[in-house]
């Protein structure tokens, strides 16, 4: 027997033990949040330390003497002369003009500071002013990319240095001189891949992934939530219709990898579509993101009160005017909330893409949904496998454009479903 | 002392305590022959006339042989404990038991005398007729205008502006809320009140004028002066709308009804005047319940 006082002993005994378990769990979360937000800082950190570099270039800018006959050219407006000119030789004389002491025989040195495209950058301005031949011209050229290695890491031990002493030498001297400068990468948004780092951008990496995305979004939102509103308002309950939703499931746990294996197997080889091209990209990611988005759908349908569902069917609104009027505008924020989280996997979605040959060294930006692209993880997979130093930097800079990318669409999903909840 | 043993013990017992009444009235139960209504289930000017229903939830027979008139321009109030499936019977009314798979309805309803579940029949326009307000209020997450303004607009009841506009103030008006909502009919509605909430579903039922309102439980979510409003709401609108109402409250019945009728475990009991029903019930189950000996 109790008497009431042992009993309320009792209680402030146990009161004492609830309230410490309390604090434990609380901490126990705190400890977790904290675990969670210090990777996130850690990884943040890591990418921006390597990668805010990659939004950087170095330049050199040259007083080019256009002298005809060192180019042997004396016609800049035709096409043939263009093509057999030295647009070599010009830059290597300005930067020579540049480095006193240096001799004919540093001459091979002094031309591996200048990248190996800044000739073409000469040839296609002399050809958009042919005036300028027999002139002298200031003119801005990337720079080798082991001078833009050493420029940007050149006090870092990680990065192996490929300029020689005197070579190191003169670039210390052109970048007091300001001649050797370094200004926002705007290369880098404005190619493709290449295989020179210094020239490599992912501007092709990106339109890739918008016209994949582009497909994708066209075909895996209106299937996901037509199956999702069939499969929740207007289907049987039945052995099959379970079986249809058991699969879902299932197929929301497969490893994409094999989303790309089907892609390969089914839209390449049997349907003869390229290989490579968003088309394929965005079909294959449809499959992948479906589950997602009818699974998140039909949970959103669900949540919708029935209190709703009856107030419409009381006043004799139809199956479909039920769906429509009421259903789907109240799910429609969690609908587009699935959409975009499936959209945002899909966008960092490197494993099935490999496989329908997306991985391809592609130089060009493509120009439509047949032409052959990649997509921004795949360009970072294809750098940060590179053996050059200078690609790692710009694997980076490529997975904070990612990071962007997938950032602004999370902001834009929560952006909507604010504005259509204020709706009502 | 013994505080703690008395209190489980009450606990255990609290589940028996429900069945012990009803064990009591085991005698009074085998009065209840099946199909068989005492008092005056069956009216001259019938709106509803309702044979011989029975309603199946897969196996279980929820409603037993029930047959009830229902009058023109009548109040009707369905009493009984809870379970006894009268809010069943109400949704047979407006068939809102379609959308459970497993729910069956047999027997003859009519409404004017068509066939409710005539399969030919289109549900649409039969709710059309028969509106229904819920035991909760649930307007639809819209503004004040367009909850009203919705079954006017999907049955095509107004082609200008200005004719939906109509309707819109008269359901208000008749609902008593408008002049409480008129300055902001594009506020959303879930903004409202629980008591402005319900009468603004009424206002939404009888917006396509229906000929019946089916209530169920209208005002078991609101406190007694929302309450007190529905319930005159009620009275007005017998005039020109058959009106069925389940409720819990015997004191609703008997101020808002013409008629009462008494359901039990799936039985139709007793139908009658509402004020012999509370005066001098006919049934020794009825008098138990309104008595307040269970329920």
């Amino acid at each position: 027997m109790t008497d009431q006082r042992s009993q309320a002993e009792i209680v402030r005994q146990s009161l004492k033990r609830r309230y410490r378990k309390e604090r434990r769990f609380r901490a126990y979360g705190i400890l977790a949040i904290a675990i969670a937000l210090s990777a996130l800082v850690i990884l943040f950190a890591d990418i921006i330390g390597k990668g805010y570099s990659g939004f950087v270039k170095t330049t050199v800018t040259l007083d080019v003497q256009l002298d005809g006959e060192m180019m042997y050219i004396d016609d800049a407006t035709d096409e043939r002369q263009l093509k057999m000119a030295d647009f070599v030789e010009p830059l290597i004389q300005a930067l020579m003009k540049e480095i006193p002491g240096a001799t004919e025989e540093d001459r091979d040195a002094v031309r591996d500071l200048i990248n190996p495209y800044a000739s073409v950058t000469l040839r296609d301005a002399l050809q958009a002013n042919p005036d300028w031949l027999g002139t002298t011209q200031t003119m801005t050229f990337l720079t080798h990319t082991d001078v833009d290695v050493y420029v940007k890491h050149g006090d870092d031990d990680a990065y192996s240095i490929k300029l020689t002493e005197e070579q190191q030498a003169w670039v210390d001297r052109l970048l007091e001189q300001g001649l050797i400068d370094t200004s926002f990468n705007d290369v880098f948004f404005s190619n493709g891949d290449s295989r020179d780092p210094s020239k490599a951008g992912v501007l092709g990496a990106i339109v890739g992934s918008l016209l994949t995305m582009f497909v994708t979004l066209v075909l895996s939102f209106p299937i996901g939530v037509a199956a999702a509103i069939y499969l929740e308002e207007f289907a049987p309950q039945n052995k099959f219709t379970d079986f249809i939703e058991v699969n879902i499931n299932n197929l929301a746990a497969v490893p994409s990898i094999i989303f790309g294996l089907l892609g390969l197997a089914v839209f390449i080889n049997l349907f003869g579509m390229p290989r490579s091209v968003p088309v394929v990209g965005g079909l294959v990611l449809t499959l992948m993101t479906l589950p997602t988005i009818i699974i998140s759908s039909r949970a959103a349908i669900k949540s919708v009160p029935p209190s709703i569902r009856e107030a419409a069917e009381g006043i004799g609104a139809s199956k479909m005017q039920v769906v429509l009027h009421h259903v789907l505008p109240l799910a429609m924020p969690g609908m587009l909330t699935g959409s975009i989280i499936g959209m945002a996997q899909a966008l960092g979605e490197t494993a099935p893409l490999l496989l329908i040959g997306m991985v391809a060294f592609i130089v060009d930006v493509p120009d439509g949904f047949f032409d052959s692209a990649t997509v921004l993880p795949v360009q970072v997979f294809l750098w940060a496998g590179s053996p050059e130093l200078a690609f790692i930097e710009r694997a980076s800079a490529a997975i904070m454009v990612l990071l962007a990318f997938l950032i602004s669409m999370n902001a834009l999903a929560i952006w909507l479903r604010k504005r259509l909840e204020r709706r009502w | 002392m013994n505080t703690l043993n008395t209190t489980v013990t009450s606990e255990a017992e609290m589940p028996e305590e429900n069945v012990v009444p009803v064990q009591e009235e085991k005698p009074a139960e085998t009065v209840i022959e099946e199909g068989k209504t005492v008092g005056r289930p069956f009216a001259d000017d019938a709106k509803f006339k309702l044979r011989n229903v029975e309603v199946f939830y897969g196996q279980d027979r929820a409603i037993k042989n029930i047959s009830l008139d229902i009058g023109r321009n009548e109040v009707i109030a369905f009493i009984g404990p809870s379970g006894c499936g009268k809010s069943t019977f109400l949704r047979c009314l407006n068939r809102m038991n379609d959308s459970i798979d497993i729910c069956r309805v047999k027997g003859s309803l009519n409404l004017d005398d068509q066939d409710i579940y005539d399969p030919k029949r289109d549900v649409v326009e039969l709710r059309a007729r028969v509106g229904m307000v819920f035991q909760k209020p649930n307007p639809f997450p819209k503004s004040i205008y367009d909850n009203v303004a919705y079954g006017p607009r999907i049955h095509g009841l107004a082609n200008r502006k200005s004719d939906l506009d109509d309707i819109v103030e008269n359901s208000l008006r008749k609902a008593g809320l408008w002049d409480e909502v008129k300055d902001r009919l594009d506020a959303t509605a879930t903004g409202m009140s629980g008591g402005q909430q319900q009468r603004l579903c009424i206002a939404r039922a009888i917006a396509v004028s229906p000929e019946v309102v089916l209530m169920d439980e209208p005002c078991s979510a609101l406190d007694p002066i929302a309450t007190a409003k529905v319930e005159e709401l009620i009275a007005e609108l017998s005039e020109s709308y058959t009106i069925v109402i389940v409720t819990h409250s015997m004191q609703q019945a008997a101020r808002v009804s013409h008629r009462t009728a008494y359901f039990h475990l799936g039985h139709l009991v007793e139908v009658n005047e509402t004020n012999k029903v509370f005066t001098s019930p006919e049934h020794e189950l009825t008098e138990s319940y309104i008595t307040g000996r269970f329920g």
